[in-house]
C-alpha cells in the first residue's frame, strides 16, 4: 500500500471516530434534551436533568464542531458537497443547535415559569431535530443523493428537502433518536437521584428496546434495496478527483458478504443495547454498554457504505469515495500529525474534567451548590 | 438580490453577529485570570467577587459566541461549497486544529469555571480560568491564520488534476506575516472591549453610588489593562498597515481613496470625499510623508495608486487567460509535461481570469473591453473603507486617551472622585463594538472583489442552491440571532442592576 493510500484509510477511520465521538460524548448532551419534558415534570426536576449535564455539555458540543473541521480539512469535498446538499436541512439542525448554548445558560436566570417553559421547548427542539435530522441524512448516503459535478468540479444539486424525507431515510432517522435517547437516558440513570432517575430507568429498557427493533427493520429493508459500487480497479492513491472512475448498482452487504467478520460490528450494536437495558441497576455500565451500541451502530453504516462517503444517485460515477474525495497527501499527513499530538491532550483533561465534576446531581445536591444551572 | 449576493449578506450578517460577542470574550477572559490571579495572591474575597460577577456576565455573553459561532464552522459548507472544495485543502486545516487545540480548551474548562468553585482548590481553579482564557485566545490565532490566508494566500499552488489548491508548505501557511498581524492586532481589540466593558459599567457603579469599594478595584485593573491593550491596537494596527502595504496594496489604496501613485513619501489624506464615479477625492487634508512611512517604512518607496493597480491586474488576467485556456488541453492529454510546463508559468493568475467569469461564461473569448471591465473590478469600494477605517482609527485614538485618563486618576486615587471622566467612560460602552465591526469591514469588504485574493473572486465561491434557500435561511438567521439578542441583553442588564453580590441565592453559573 502506498503512504497517500494509507494516509486516506487512517482518516476514513478518524472520521467514524470523530463521528462516534460526537454521537457518545454529545449523544448523552441530545438525549438528555430530548427526554427533559418526560423525565422532569417540575422545575426542579428539570434543572436535575439539565445539571446533569451541564458543566460538561460545552465541552462535548465541540465534538460536533470539530466534526465540520475535520471534514473540511480531510474530505473537502464531501464537506462541499454535502453540507451544501442537505441545506435546509442543516440550517434546521444549526437553528436547533444555536438554541442549545442560549437554553442552557439563560434558562434559570429568570425565575418566572413562562421563560423556564421557553427555553425548555428549545432545549427539547434542540435534542430532538439534530438526533433525527443527522439519522435521515445517514439514511439518504444508502438512497444515494441527486447531484453531480461539471468538469471545473463545481457541484450540481437536485436535492429538495422532501427528497430527503423518504420512508427509508425517516426511518433511519427514527432509529437515530431512539439510539440518542437511549443514551440520554443511560446516562441520566447514572447521573441523577430521585425521581428523574426513576423515570430514566424506566424508558430505559423500552428506548433500547425500539432502538433495536427499529435497527433490524433497517437492516432487513436495506438488504431488499440496492447499493453501490465501484467498477473495474481504481488506483487508491490517485488524484481526489470523483470524475475518473465508473461505478454500478450492486449491494451495500458486499463487504459483509467478503469479510464475514464485519458482521461483529452490527451484533455489537445489539449486544450493546440489550445489555444496556438488562444492567440498568448498574448505572456506569449500562452507559457504556449505550456507547457501544452507538459506536457499533456508526461503525456498522460506515463499513456497509465503504469505500463510498457519498453515493450520488443521478450521476454515479461522480460519488464520493475514500479514494478520491480526500485532501492532498501533504495535508492529511500535517493533520494527522495533530490530531496525533492535540487529541490525547484533549482526552486527557476531559477525564480530569469529568473526575472533578464526578458525583451524582439530585435536588438535595442542587440545593446545597449555587454554581448550577 | 441573486444567489451571490444573498450568500455574502448571510455571511457579513452572521459574522457581524458573532463578532458581538467575540471581542468581549477574548478581553474578558483575560480581565478574569487578571483578578483571579490577585485574588489567590492576596486572598482578599473582594477580588473573589470580582471574578464571579464579571464571571456571570463573561457566562451570558460567552453563551452567544458559542451560538453564533456554530453557524459559521458550517457556513463555508452550506454556502460555500465551491470555495470550500477549492481551497478546503488550505483552509480546512487551520479550522480544525482550532477545534483541537482551542474550543476543546475553552469549552471544557468553562464548565470547571462556573461549576467547580467548590470542588477545586484556588490554584486549580485559577488553572482552569487560565486554561478558558488561553483556549479562546488560541482560537483567534487559528482562525485568524486561516483569514490571513484568504488576504495573502502563501504556501499553496493550483492543482489542475483536481483542480484546487493544495498546500506546497505549512510553514508558511501558519506562520503568514498577514495573520500574525491581524491576530495581535484583533486579540488587543479584544482586550479593549473587556476594558471599556467593565470600566463604563464599573462607572456607573460609581457614579450611582454603589458597590464603590469593588468598582474602584475593577477600574483599576480596567484602565492599566485597557491602556496596555489600546496602545497595542494602534502599534500593532501599524503593523497590520504594513503586512498590508506588502501585500494587499489595493486594500491600502482604497482606503486612502489614492486614484494615482503619488511619488514617495506618499502623504496620508486624514479628510476627503472620494467619488466612485470619477475617481475623484474632494476637499482633501493631507498629512506629507505619514503613509509612506506606514505602509513601505521608507521614505522612497511609492505607495502605488488605484489606477497603477488596475494596469497590473489587466496584465494579470491576460496572463491568466493563458493558464484558462490550457486548462481543457491539460485535462485532455493528462501526461503531456510540455503543456503542464507551460501551465505552471501562467498558473498564478489563474485567478485573474476567473475574474472574468461574471462577465461572460466563456471566459476564453473576452474582449479587450471585457478584460478592461474585469480589470476594473478589482477596485473595492472606496467611501465605504475609507470612512469606515478613519472613524476606526479615530475610534481607537479615543480610546488610548480615556485609558490614560482613567489610569493617571486611578494612580492618583482620585478616579472615583471624577464624575466628568466616569460618565465619559459610561458613555463608551458601545464604542469598541463599533470600531471592531469597522475593522471587521475594512478587512473583509476590503478583500472584494476576491474571496481569496488572487486566486478566487467571491462571486464564483458559492453554492449551487436555490437563492429561495439562502433567502430562507438568511432572514431565519436574522429574526433568530436578534431575538437571542434581545434575551442576552435584557440578563446584562439584569445582572448589571443586580451587581455584586446580587447574584447570592440567585442562579450564577
Amino acid at each position: 500500500m502506498s503512504e497517500y493510500e494509507i494516509l486516506r484509510l487512517i482518516w476514513w477511520a478518524l472520521l467514524g471516530i470523530l463521528l462516534i465521538g460526537f454521537a457518545v460524548m454529545d449523544g448523552f448532551d441530545l438525549g438528555t434534551a430530548a427526554l427533559l419534558p418526560f423525565v422532569g415534570r417540575t422545575d426542579m426536576e428539570r434543572r436535575v436533568a439539565i445539571n446533569a449535564v451541564g458543566p460538561v455539555w460545552e465541552g462535548n458540543q465541540v465534538w460536533f464542531i470539530l466534526g465540520g473541521g475535520a471534514i473540511f480539512a480531510a474530505w473537502p469535498a464531501l464537506y462541499a458537497a454535502s453540507f451544501s446538499g442537505f441545506y435546509l436541512a442543516m440550517f434546521l439542525v444549526l437553528a436547533t443547535l444555536i438554541l442549545r448554548p442560549v437554553g442552557f445558560k439563560f434558562r434559570s436566570k429568570v425565575d418566572d415559569p413562562r421563560w423556564r417553559a421557553f427555553w425548555d421547548w428549545c432545549l427539547f427542539a434542540g435534542g430532538i431535530f439534530p438526533a433525527l435530522v443527522f439519522g435521515v441524512a445517514f439514511g439518504n448516503l444508502f438512497e444515494g443523493v441527486p447531484f453531480s459535478f461539471d468538469d471545473t468540479l463545481r457541484l450540481r444539486t437536485d436535492i429538495t428537502l422532501l427528497g430527503l424525507l423518504n420512508p427509508f431515510a425517516l426511518l433511519v432517522g427514527l432509529v437515530s433518536l431512539c439510539m440518542i435517547a437511549m443514551h440520554g437516558a443511560a446516562w441520566l440513570n447514572h447521573k441523577t437521584r430521585g425521581p428523574v432517575q426513576v423515570r430514566a430507568r424506566a424508558a430505559l429498557p423500552v428506548l433500547a428496546g425500539l432502538f433495536m427493533l427499529l435497527f433490524l427493520l433497517a437492516g432487513l429493508w436495506l438488504s431488499l434495496k440496492g447499493g453501490y459500487r465501484i467498477d473495474g480497479v481504481m488506483p487508491h492513491d490517485g488524484p481526489s478527483n470523483p470524475l475518473l472512475k465508473q461505478v454500478s448498482r450492486g449491494s451495500w452487504f458486499g463487504n459483509f458478504a467478503v469479510m464475514p467478520v464485519l458482521w461483529l460490528a452490527p451484533v455489537l450494536a445489539f449486544a450493546g443495547a440489550a445489555l444496556a437495558a438488562l444492567l440498568r441497576t448498574k448505572p456506569l455500565v449500562a452507559f457504556l454498554c449505550s456507547a457501544l451500541a452507538i459506536a457499533a451502530t456508526i461503525a456498522t453504516a460506515g463499513l456497509a457504505l465503504f469505500p463510498f462517503l457519498l453515493p450520488s444517485s443521478t450521476m454515479p460515477s461522480a460519488s464520493l469515495t475514500v479514494w478520491d474525495a480526500s485532501s492532498s497527501r501533504l495535508t492529511l499527513a500535517v493533520m494527522l500529525g495533530a490530531t496525533a499530538l492535540l487529541l490525547p491532550v484533549v482526552i486527557a483533561y476531559t477525564t480530569w474534567v469529568y473526575r472533578v465534576m464526578r458525583g451524582p446531581v439530585s435536588e438535595d445536591s442542587l440545593n446545597t451548590d449555587s454554581h448550577s444551572y | 438580490m441573486d444567489l451571490v449576493e444573498l450568500s455574502r449578506l448571510q455571511f457579513a450578517v452572521t459574522a457581524l453577529y458573532h463578532f458581538l460577542f467575540v471581542p468581549l470574550t477574548l478581553g474578558l477572559s483575560i480581565l478574569l485570570g487578571i483578578m483571579e490571579t490577585v485574588y489567590v495572591m492576596t486572598g482578599k474575597p473582594v477580588w473573589k467577587e470580582m471574578v464571579k460577577f464579571w464571571g456571570t456576565l463573561f457566562g451570558i455573553n460567552f453563551a452567544m459566541g458559542v451560538a453564533t459561532g456554530v453557524t459559521m464552522e458550517f457556513q463555508f459548507g452550506t454556502n460555500w461549497a465551491y470555495y470550500s472544495h477549492y481551497v478546503g485543502d488550505v483552509f480546512g486545516a487551520p479550522l480544525a486544529i482550532e477545534g483541537l487545540m482551542a474550543f476543546f480548551l475553552e469549552a471544557t474548562f468553562v464548565g470547571l469555571f462556573f461549576f467547580a468553585w467548590d470542588r477545586l482548590s484556588k490554584v486549580q481553579h485559577l488553572i482552569a480560568t487560565w486554561a478558558l482564557a488561553i483556549g479562546t485566545n488560541l482560537s483567534a490565532l487559528w482562525i485568524l491564520i486561516a483569514n490571513g490566508w484568504m488576504q495573502y494566500p502563501v504556501g499553496a499552488r493550483f492543482n489542475v488534476d483536481t483542480m484546487r489548491m493544495e498546500v506546497t508548505d505549512f510553514m508558511q501557511v501558519f506562520f503568514n506575516p498577514v495573520a500574525q498581524a491581524k491576530f495581535v492586532h484583533t486579540v488587543s481589540a479584544g482586550y479593549v472591549t473587556g476594558s471599556i466593558f467593565v470600566l463604563a459599567i464599573s462607572a456607573y457603579f460609581v457614579l450611582r453610588g454603589r458597590h464603590v469599594e469593588f468598582a474602584r478595584r475593577s477600574l483599576t485593573v480596567a484602565a492599566s489593562f485597557g491602556l496596555a491593550s489600546a496602545l497595542c491596537v494602534v502599534v500593532l494596527g501599524d503593523e497590520s498597515g504594513y503586512t498590508a502595504g506588502q501585500s494587499q496594496k489595493m486594500k491600502i489604496a482604497a482606503i486612502e481613496a489614492m486614484w494615482e501613485t503619488e511619488p514617495a513619501p506618499a502623504s496620508f489624506t486624514v479628510f476627503g470625499l472620494p467619488n466612485l464615479k470619477n475617481h475623484h477625492t474632494a476637499l482633501e487634508v493631507k498629512v506629507p510623508w505619514m503613509l509612506g512611512l506606514i505602509a513601505t517604512r521608507s521614505i522612497d518607496t511609492p505607495v502605488p495608486g488605484i489606477g497603477e493597480l488596475v494596469g497590473t491586474a489587466r496584465n494579470n488576467i491576460v496572463d491568466g487567460l493563458i493558464a484558462y485556456r490550457l486548462l481543457p488541453q491539460v485535462r485532455e492529454h493528462p501526461a503531456d509535461p510540455a503543456l503542464r510546463a507551460q501551465l505552471d508559468v501562467h498558473v498564478a493568475n489563474l485567478g485573474y481570469a476567473l475574474l472574468l467569469k461574471t462577465i461572460r461564461p466563456d471566459v476564453e473569448n473576452a474582449t479587450a473591453g471585457e478584460i478592461d471591465r474585469a480589470a476594473a473590478s478589482t477596485i473595492p469600494n472606496v467611501p465605504v473603507l475609507f470612512w469606515s477605517f478613519r472613524v476606526m482609527v479615530g475610534l481607537g485614538l479615543w480610546f488610548i486617551a480615556l485609558f490614560a485618563t482613567c489610569f493617571w486618576l486611578s494612580a492618583k486615587l482620585t478616579l472615583h472622585k471624577t464624575p466628568l471622566v466616569l460618565r465619559a467612560a459610561l458613555y463608551s460602552l458601545p464604542l469598541p463594538w463599533i470600531a471592531a465591526e469597522l475593522g471587521w469591514i475594512v478587512a473583509e469588504y476590503g478583500r472584494q472583489p476576491w474571496v481569496i485574493v488572487g486566486v478566487l473572486p467571491t462571486a464564483l465561491g458559492v453554492s449551487s442552491i436555490p437563492a429561495g434557500n439562502v433567502a430562507f435561511s438568511l432572514i431565519g438567521f436574522a429574526l433568530f440571532y436578534t431575538g437571542l439578542l434581545c434575551a442576552d441583553l435584557y440578563l446584562l442588564v439584569k445582572t448589571i442592576r443586580l451587581g455584586p453580590g446580587g447574584s447570592h441565592g440567585e442562579i450564577a453559573a
